[in-house]
């Protein structure tokens, strides 16, 4: 399997506060990694170190051969291979369903408008909201602003999706329309970074379980090994605390 | 008493006061309007902060803020007649109003993009966007409601401006309501004056209004 991200020894600090601690990782393609653990545990500063939206102060991200973090101009450029769905959806509430997902195609990859509409309209289909292609943000609810996010990412092309706890801001019936997306893309092969609270999901979806806690990787593994028979004292402890 | 010669001259002062209301606000917004965008840009949680540049603006901001426009107006009087060539009438009193205006608008202008949601940008940012993209595509487009409630209120405050450049000769309908109200006790004059700048300032404001609801995307 070929790689297509490599985290080097990576270091993050705010001010004193070690947030990532020598946390190496390699992603090859296709490959879909689920990262877990307690919150505050640094996963979701990992992620956004791997586009550069937080700098590293020591290691490397690389993605295809081109260094991304530390960032640099061409940070920038790259940043468009890595497509990134937040946990707050972040849709731009001034523009329509269509337009959130041809705005950057066309300002940042300069791709013609018939072109990226016709994909947009695509997308929206795939994500059943083509109906909704021309209503605005508000006028959806989470989990259909959330699967909007999704397809604004996908209509770049992106050769890795990076998803931050898309579903932790959902009320819980929308949860599973978002996931089911996800798995679906899992199942085409899509190369996937995920960080999530749903350990079902993560059963589900993983080819590979990272376990974080205090900003660093203690445990990786098989999604079947790990949730069955995790290795460390921490992750036991973590994983209990999901059962009553 | 409202011969044809007053109201000849009351609608003269509407001109007027419309011509330097407007024009001056148009000027102050292709001053004040990159001067906030720089403001936003540079502030420390903004896309390129730099403490250096956001310091030496925001202190050139303070200090004609703090200048009351009607001290403005005398002390710019040199400069009014470099550039006009005199420095009474409603074009000289253009200048007064956009130095007033300018820093003005830049703060309003700032306050309005800080409003914009910091994770919309950071998905522009994350989809690959450069800051000038985010800056166009982005920032501007998603602060136009709040822009536009800023150019009504600047609009608003330089009417009454602009009628208060009336007591050194400025011009327009507050010339008129000093000249015939103050010195000639002429009061109907003067009454019918303020009237008509309440009307004028009704006017302004509900158009702004209006607009940017139509704008607005956000609520329902």
């Amino acid at each position: 399997m070929s790689e297509v991200l490599k985290i080097e020894n990576i270091y993050k600090r705010f001010d004193e506060l070690v947030v990532l601690e020598d946390v190496s990782l390699s992603v090859n393609v296709g490959e879909v990694i689920v990262i877990i653990g307690p919150s505050g545990c640094g996963k979701s500063t990992f992620l956004r170190c791997l586009n550069g939206l937080e700098e590293i102060q020591e290691g490397k991200v690389i993605l295809d051969g081109e260094v991304i973090n530390p960032v640099s101009k061409s940070t920038i450029k790259s940043r468009e291979k890595l497509g990134m769905v937040f946990q707050n959806y972040d849709l731009f509430p001034h523009k329509t369903i269509l337009q959130n997902l041809t705005l950057a195609p066309g300002v940042v990859q300069k791709r013609k408008r018939t072109e990226t509409e016709e994909e947009a309209v695509n997308l929206l289909k795939r994500v059943g909201l083509e109906n909704k292609k021309d209503n605005f943000p508000r006028q959806l609810s989470g989990g259909q602003k959330q699967r909007t996010a999704i397809a604004r990412a996908l209509i770049m092309h992106p050769e890795v999706l990076l998803l931050d706890e898309i579903t932790a801001a959902l009320d819980p019936e929308m949860v599973r329309e978002v996931l089911q997306v996800v798995l679906d893309l899992a199942k085409e092969g899509r190369t996937m970074v995920i960080v999530t609270h749903e350990m079902e999901f993560a059963k589900a979806v993983a080819d590979r379980i990272i376990f974080m806690d205090g900003g660093k990787i203690i445990e990786e593994g098989k999604p079947e090994d790990f949730f069955k028979a995790p290795k460390t004292e921490r992750a036991q402890k973590f994983l209990q605390s999901f059962s009553y | 008493m409202f011969d044809e010669k007053v109201i000849a001259m009351i609608l003269e002062g509407i001109r007027d006061t419309l011509y330097m209301t407007l024009v001056s606000t148009f000027i102050g917004y292709v001053l004040g309007l990159p001067l906030g965008i720089v403001l936003n840009v540079t502030r420390d949680e903004g896309l390129k902060p730099n403490k250096i540049i956001y310091r030496i603006l925001d202190f050139i901001c303070n200090i004609i803020r703090s200048v009351p426009f009607l001290i403005l107006l005398i002390l710019l009087i040199p400069f009014t007649r470099l550039i006009v060539g005199k420095s009474y009438g409603s074009t000289a009193t253009i200048v007064p109003l956009v130095i007033c205006a300018a820093p003005y608008i830049a703060r309003v202008v700032e306050s309005s993009l800080n409003e914009v949601d910091a994770g919309v940008i950071e998905a522009a940012k994350a989809m690959g966007a450069n800051n000038f993209q985010i800056i166009t595509k982005v920032l501007l487009v998603e602060g136009k409601t709040s822009l536009l409630t800023g150019v009504t209120i600047t609009t608003g405050l330089l009417l009454g401006y602009s009628a208060m450049s009336g007591t050194v000769g400025g011009g327009g309908l507050g010339d008129i309501a000093v000249r015939y109200g103050y010195y000639r006790w002429q009061t109907d004059i003067m009454v019918v004056t303020v009237i008509l700048l309440i009307v004028i300032f009704q006017i302004i404001q509900n158009i702004g209004s209006r607009i940017a609801s139509a704008l607005d995307h956000r609520k329902r």
